[in-house]
């Protein structure tokens, strides 16, 4: 493999590389307890409670674009009542946890590599591993845990919210008739698609979590690094949570047909 | 004990120690001296571990520290206390949780317990009731001073010093330096110093290791050093520039 040194194949092989030695400690360590509950909890406010304005802003206004236009369309072929059942399966399974996972990257993954990064080029990293504590234990840990349990919680948040603000613009702003809009959306969302919602939310938690604290710990010397590796953990982590998704879709759905969901 | 054998370290094409041996006992007080990008810091990493060697072994009471992954290193390091040139506080907790943080991490203490523990080793390093004060609020000698209450709270054996007096005033240097020789004598540690600051390493070391192109130039008393009449020590000792 030789050949590849340098290239960007090679750096983009010895990245991938790393990124799994650290998703292997980080799971070591969480089953082996090597972590403090108190700072899982701490992370879970600044991930989950710190980023619900965002998310709910963006539920909301996500929902509300997607009745409207679902609406001008079937409009046309006499089938408003079924706007909200689109937009109730495009929220649960698709909108929902990707625009969720995308806007927490942005907000959450450029402050995990900026925290860490910093943290790196100050020696503080060095400072935790002679007071005997592992990095990993104490910063990477949390964070992934913290995100998995975060990320589904926000995801719901930004499904319900979008429903609701689908339901209002419907409803109210665009004169759907509200009694079969609402039977529709019961009848055509299924179980399976919060279920795939959720599986999604979970994995890009630990995506966003993951390559957030790479990009710290690996960052170069100087404010310049630390810039570098926050705007590089926010764009790999949306295109890995963009990339993801395709794959997701497929899988879960073939999944929801194989077990009859 | 901790002994040094055939060390060696290079980053990309530059060599930065060579076949480094020594040996320092139990109790002793150490200064590395050396001009500046010399590998001083660099050779106090790969006693701790912070750094691999490309070659040769760190033994720290009989065990060689080089074999060691991450979490059996983690074991070894609890012996050691490291004081950091930038102090190296976190920025994120007050001076208290800073001097906590391996009381927190290592011990089963009461919060009360690690209060007192805390205001105790305040204390000794001169900084009484200033538990509350975020680092950002200290100066450079502070600072300096949490970080060595930060070492040695949970009484380590070994101390290390990584120029500690460099960017201050003498002094404060000198309030450091018998700083030093308080946390020396009074918990009787091993120190080791690096430092380019020929007044400390004199007062603080018992031996002075000195570094030079690469490898261990002298290895011997402060006195023996400043009455040394070799060219190369004296150029030190005595600060005169190239010609």
């Amino acid at each position: 493999m030789n050949f590849l040194a340098g290239t960007w194949v090679g750096v983009w092989l010895a990245g991938l590389g790393r990124i799994t030695l650290l998703s292997r400690e980080a799971i070591a360590s969480v089953l082996t307890f090597k972590f403090s509950r108190r700072d899982v909890l701490y992370q879970v406010y600044f991930i989950g409670i710190k980023s619900q304005s965002v998310v709910i802003v963006t539920g909301a206004f996500t929902g509300m674009v997607l009745a409207a236009q679902t609406y001008f369309q079937f409009h046309k072929v006499k089938m408003d009542t079924a706007t909200l059942a689109v937009v109730s399966v495009s929220m649960c399974s698709e909108l929902g946890p990707v625009l969720t996972a995308l806007m927490v990257a942005g907000r959450v993954g450029a402050a995990i590599a900026a925290e860490i990064g910093t943290m790196r080029v100050t020696e503080q990293i060095d400072a935790l591993r002679t007071l005997a504590t592992h990095p990993v234990d104490y910063l990477v840990v949390p964070r992934l845990i913290a995100a998995n349990i975060a990320l589904p919680l926000l995801t719901v948040e930004s499904m319900s919210v979008g429903i609701a603000a689908s339901y209002f613009v419907g409803v109210y702003l665009l004169g759907i008739e509200p009694t079969y809009a609402w039977w529709n959306m019961l009848k055509y969302s299924h179980d399976s698609d919060v279920m795939i919602g959720m599986v999604k939310s979970v994995v890009y938690g630990g995506i966003i979590a993951l390559i957030g604290c790479y990009k710290g710990l690996s960052c170069s010397v100087g404010a310049e690094g630390v810039g570098r590796a926050t705007t590089e953990a926010v764009v790999y982590s949306s295109i890995t949570i963009l990339i993801c998704n395709f794959f997701l879709t497929m899988l879960l759905e073939q999944l929801c047909v194989i077990f009859g969901l | 004990m901790i002994e040094v054998r055939h060390l060696n370290k290079s980053f990309g094409a530059q060599r930065v120690l060579e076949d480094v041996n020594f040996r320092i006992e139990h109790g002793d007080s150490v200064a590395i001296i050396g001009r500046s990008g010399g590998g001083k810091s660099v050779l106090l990493k790969h006693i701790i571990g912070l750094l691999q060697p490309d070659s040769g072994a760190v033994l720290v009471d009989g065990e060689n520290i080089v074999a060691m992954n991450e979490r059996q290193l983690l074991r070894v390091r609890r012996k050691f206390g490291m004081v950091f040139q930038g102090a190296a506080l976190f920025d994120s907790m007050t001076v208290a949780e800073n001097v906590a943080f391996g009381l927190r991490r290592h011990e089963h203490l009461t919060e009360g317990e690690i209060a007192r523990r805390v205001a105790a080793t305040l204390d000794m390093v001169d900084l009484p009731g200033t538990e509350k004060k975020n680092p950002a609020e200290l100066s450079g000698g502070m600072r300096k001073r949490v970080g060595l209450a930060r070492a040695i709270i949970y009484e380590p054996q070994i101390v290390l010093y990584d120029e500690p007096t460099t960017g201050l005033d003498p002094i404060v240097s000198d309030s450091i330096d018998k700083l030093m020789i308080r946390v020396r004598d009074q918990l009787k540690v091993t120190s080791i110093v690096v430092t380019h600051d020929m007044r400390s390493a004199r007062r603080v070391g018992k031996h002075v290791l000195m570094l030079h192109e690469r490898k261990i130039y002298a290895n011997c008393t402060p006195e023996a050093l400043f009455a040394s009449s070799d060219p190369v020590v004296r150029q030190f000792v005595d600060g005169v520039a190239d010609p």
